[in-house]
């Protein structure tokens, strides 16, 4: 069973999801989170070098597994497909079924059964969850939150990005 | 707040079923008291929530997490069917907050329960207490496992 007691957020890797150009903030989202759907379109915006990390929040999403499961799938045939499906779930919140997440995949020219077999894999399940318990033992209470210079933020998370982009 | 090395004050509260339950059911086992504010409130759902994604891991450590609020065992029961968790929720309804009161969780000018965790050992003896600094601030799922860590030696 794993460890969750405390420990520092880990650093950029070499499997995280990486964007852009400037100050650098790893990002923790839940994709079946309005919070984080309204908190997206904002931060989107901002020159960062940003790194996103799974934080599923299944009791209360309960669709936040397969959306995530489906990113992650995503980015093992193209590695910024894991943006373009996470900025597509984002616009059209009211989609996220199975469905939606096939006509997603086709417009972003994945080969589907890959994408259907990669999303229902162990190591896509094992690799988001690695990613929440990462956030589980560096606090995080809630999504949307983010980390700058090892730091958590929990609240307010679109107004403190702007402002580390705002200071580079 | 309760101190650690105190003997956990014994109680009997309904719980979500509306059924009878005593702190000293549980001996033998580690409980975490999870006292927090109102069931349906924004802050209470995120901490439930968390505590319910690590609810694996607390089972294999051998811990018991109850909830505790002032509400009723019906809205409990609602709250729970809702968040989709699977703890057992305690009614500290009446007399209102009697129970947090004995455990020092209780804000007699908010009328509810504080957001505090209470680890009770297997022989019922309190060995970790902590109070969130304010009712909004919620205590991340670490430090229980960073409590169970730090009492297992």
């Amino acid at each position: 069973m794993s460890d969750l007691t405390s420990a520092s957020v880990p650093p950029f890797g070499p499997d995280d999801h990486v964007t852009g150009e400037g100050a650098e903030a790893i990002l923790y989202l839940d994709l079946a989170c309005p919070h984080c759907a309204a908190a997206w379109q904002r931060i989107r915006a901002l020159r960062l070098r940003l790194c996103v990390r799974h934080f599923p929040v299944a009791s209360k999403h309960p669709r936040a597994p397969a959306l995530h499961a489906a990113a992650e799938a995503a980015s093992r045939q193209r590695p910024e497909a894991f943006f373009e499906l996470c900025d597509s779930i984002y616009a059209d919140h009211g989609h996220q079924d199975d469905p939606h997440l096939w006509e997603r995949a086709h417009r972003l020219k994945l080969d589907l059964d890959r994408f259907e077999g990669d999303r229902r894999s162990d190591a896509v399940v094992a690799r988001v969850r690695r990613d929440f318990e990462d956030g589980i033992r560096a606090g995080i209470t809630g999504t949307p939150a983010a980390f700058v210079n090892g730091g958590l933020i929990s609240t307010g998370v679109p107004e403190a990005l702007a402002a580390t982009s705002a200071e580079e | 707040m309760i101190e650690p090395g105190t003997t956990a004050p014994e109680f009997t509260l309904s719980d979500h079923r509306g059924k009878d339950l005593s702190i000293s059911d549980y001996r033998g086992g580690k409980v975490v008291l999870c006292f927090y504010p109102k069931d349906f409130s924004p802050v209470c759902s995120d901490q439930l929530s968390i505590y319910q994604e690590v609810k694996p891991e607390l089972d294999a450590a051998g811990v018991t997490l109850l909830g505790i609020s002032i509400d009723h065992s019906w809205a409990h029961r609602a709250f729970r069917e809702s968040l989709g968790i699977e703890f057992t929720l305690l009614a500290d309804f009446h007399p209102r907050g009697e129970v947090a009161s004995a455990y020092g969780a209780y804000l007699p000018d908010w009328g509810t329960t504080n957001r505090s965790l209470v680890l009770i050992d297997e022989g019922g003896v309190v060995r970790w207490v902590h109070e969130a600094p304010t009712p909004v601030e919620i205590p991340g799922a670490n430090l229980i496992f960073d409590a169970l860590s730090a009492t297992s030696a």
